[in-house]
């Protein structure tokens, strides 16, 4: 079947929260804007399967002052000063328009204003996808981003992609191009997450743009063992235990969670949240239904009776690496390509720290939101024509394979997981186990760009194999450098923060990965 | 896992078959979807949260079970469109979103921050 051949000058990828508000913010903007998912704007990526608490602070001096600095210790002085109070603006702006153009129903509290602090999944995402369409904004649900397209001068031109539903290519050349893919979780099943595979930071790649904070990938959440639902904030309240019914020591949900993965390469550990009275447990169960799916459906009383549980891999979606930006704009090192949410690095508000919730939301509507702004005045100064341009498809592994053979992507997936999700390898990370690992990948990806391949609506399974090799060699590469431990990345044979190693390390590369220190460009107003 | 649709109840609307993110559901001969990709289902509850007849039942185990479970029994225990009804989405329903104020939580540094008792960190 021919492809299918679109024009805008706007091109969305992803439609998350982060491309949700850009698309939307781009059409205000006056472009004429084309938003792709690779499954449904309104269900899918993180957001929407598990709802998110939002940094959401009243514009009073002192509560700001608060909010940026409680977190800049734990993300280990990586975080940026000017960016945090830009983002604390626009998110309290869109959660605001939530409210009024959106008429998102949030609780109401006893002084009688509205609580706007927290957003469950399936109703904000459906809410954003109305405001969507009433914007004009043209959505391609199924139908994943396989690779941008470049001009000849090496400006993003637009992406080309495949209907799933119709099994049919797609191209769409724009003006500018927003990368809101999401972060990579490595298909590991935590909620929400297995459309989010990295593939916008390959795409970037590609194109010659460069990651940053790689080395703050390691996000593992608690789950109810052999299920989905990595929702952690309630395990606040919980005792974790080993098998005979004994307290596991030091074990919690946010400092203890790496005594948990520990423990969990020998033995199994339980949980009960049992610290929690009638009227807390009566609150979390209106505030996350889902949280409780696995309980009643396998008839636990999480509150009385001991139940086994797990970590999941959220690789990115929780922790903070990303596409470097290079502006307040979103702006990447490649003309016309902007990065937004989980997809971009969120070093400039978290640092090396997120994990219990509130700055990723934020950042995805802010970042998402200047995205757009930016990306439709990128093809404005670009003028009419600019979607006409000659454009050719930047794509490699697992699109244009350098040899003959042809490699099942499921190959590449499996053999990635096995460096990826084990604790003892990415989590509690230690350059002896890092260094063989990050080889191995070096060897997947080899073989992969020479024989990763697959066919019509496959292809963009292949592509997804693709970018978590590439992202799994970056993530290593990063954490190798940094020889020391900050934010989420904890080195058992460096276990202190080195002042020396203040700054952000860039990363890059395809077939060559490579790292680089970042120093000098961080505004904080405390020192490590 | 996507486990269960259920043929008495699916009244064809191909809600499930346009929303779920993983494109697990086939449109079947007859109307009512195929559950043609179980393998790539992420467990996200997201079809039963749209179906408007709760036809739908995903178990929160993210492998297949060796059985599909018994409908009826489901049925009785309350669980078909359990996510939905608490949700609060189907008519003459309140949001769920309406009442979700959480329990105080402690923030990431493991204090329990004062005077919050309002805080709605969902995580
Ligand atoms: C269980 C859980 C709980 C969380 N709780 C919180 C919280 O309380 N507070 C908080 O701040 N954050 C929380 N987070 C993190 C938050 O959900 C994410 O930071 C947020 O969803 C990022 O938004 P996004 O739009 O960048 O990505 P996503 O919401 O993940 O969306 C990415 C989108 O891109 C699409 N996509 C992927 N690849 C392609 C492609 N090749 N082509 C086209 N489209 C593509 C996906 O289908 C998806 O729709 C939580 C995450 C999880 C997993
Ligand atoms: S649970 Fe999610 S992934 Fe599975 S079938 Fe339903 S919508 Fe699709
Ligand atoms: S959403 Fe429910 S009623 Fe509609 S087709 Fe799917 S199973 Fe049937």
């Amino acid at each position: 079947m021919t492809e299918l051949d679109l024009t805008a000058d706007v091109l969305v990828a992803g439609g998350g929260p982060a491309g949700a508000w850009a698309a939307i913010k781009a059409a205000e903007a006056g472009a004429d804007v084309i938003l792709v998912d690779k499954g449904y704007l309104g269900t899918s990526g993180a957001t929407a399967a598990a709802g998110t608490g939002v940094w959401y602070v009243r514009p009073e001096p002192a509560a700001r002052e608060r909010a940026m600095a409680s977190r800049e210790g734990l993300g280990g002085y990586l975080a940026d000063r000017e960016w945090m109070a830009r983002v604390l603006d626009q998110t309290y702006a869109n959660m605001n328009e939530l409210a009024e153009v959106s008429r998102y129903p949030f609780p109401v509290g006893e002084d009688g204003a509205q609580i706007r602090r927290g957003l469950q999944g399936p109703e904000y995402m459906r809410r954003m996808r109305v405001r969507a369409r009433r914007a004009g904004v043209r959505i391609l649900d199924h139908s994943p981003v396989t690779e941008l397209l470049v001009d000849p001068d090496g400006a993003v031109a637009g992406a080309a992609g495949h209907r799933r539903r119709h099994d049919r290519a797609y191209r769409v050349r724009a003006g500018a191009v927003v990368l809101a893919t999401g972060g990579c979780a490595f298909l590991s099943k935590a909620l929400g997450c297995d459309v989010n595979t990295g593939d916008g930071a390959l795409f970037a790649a590609e194109a010659g743009a460069e990651m940053s904070g790689m080395e703050f990938s390691n996000a593992y959440a608690i789950a109810p063992e052999f299920t989905s639902v990595t929702k952690t904030a309630f395990y606040s309240y919980a005792t974790f235990y080993h098998e005979d019914g004994s307290v596991l020591e030091g074990a919690g949900s946010t400092r203890g969670r790496s005594v948990i993965a520990r423990a969990l390469l020998s033995e199994r550990v339980f949980c009960r949240i049992d610290r929690a009275d009638e009227e807390v447990r009566r609150a979390m169960r209106l505030a996350q239904p889902n949280f409780f799916l696995p309980f009643d459906r396998q008839g636990i009383d999480p509150f009385a009776e001991l139940f086994p549980v797990t970590l999941l891999a959220e690789g990115t979606v929780r922790g903070t690496g990303g596409i470097r930006l290079t502006g307040f704009d979103c702006s990447t090192s490649v003309p016309g390509l902007y990065a937004a949410g989980d997809a971009a690095t969120r070093e400039p508000i978290c640092g090396g720290f997120t994990g219990g919730g509130s700055h990723n939301a934020a950042w995805a509507m802010s970042s998402g939101t200047w995205a757009g702004q930016a990306a439709a005045r990128h093809a404005r100064a670009l003028g009419a024509g600019s979607a006409r341009r000659p454009a050719r498809g930047a794509g490699g592994a697992g699109l244009r394979p350098s040899a003959g053979a042809r490699q099942p992507y499921r190959e590449v997936v499996e053999a990635v997981q096995r460096e990826v999700l084990p604790y003892e390898k990415n989590y509690l990370r230690h350059g002896a186990r890092l260094a063989p690992a990050l080889a191995a990948l070096d060897q997947i990806w080899a073989q992969a760009r020479r024989a990763l391949h697959a066919d019509g609506a496959e292809v963009a399974r292949a592509r997804s194999a693709a970018a978590m090799a590439a992202h799994a060699r970056w993530m290593y590469a990063s954490a190798l450098t940094r020889t020391e431990s900050r934010g989420m990345h904890k080195r058992e044979d460096f276990p202190r923060q080195d002042p020396g190693q203040h700054y952000r390390i860039v990363s890059g590369g395809l077939d060559e990965v490579w790292t680089a220190p970042e120093p000098g460009l961080i505004s904080v107003a405390a020192a490590s | 896992m996507i486990e269960i649709v259920s043929r008495g109840r699916c009244i064809a609307c191909d809600k499930c078959v346009e929303v779920c993110p993983t494109g697990v559901f086939d449109h079947g001969p007859d109307g009512v979807p195929l559950i043609a990709r179980q393998s790539d289902c992420q467990t996200c509850f997201m079809c039963e949260a749209y179906c408007p007849a709760d036809a739908l039942f995903v178990a929160p185990r993210a492998h297949p079970l060796p059985e599909p479970p018994d409908e009826a029994d489901l049925a009785e225990r309350g669980l078909l469109g359990s996510y939905r009804r608490q949700i609060g989405w189907g008519h003459g329903r309140t949001p769920g979103a309406l009442l979700a104020v959480g329990p105080p939580l402690p923030d990431a540094g493991g204090a329990v921050p004062a005077a919050s008792p309002a805080d709605v960190i969902i995580s």
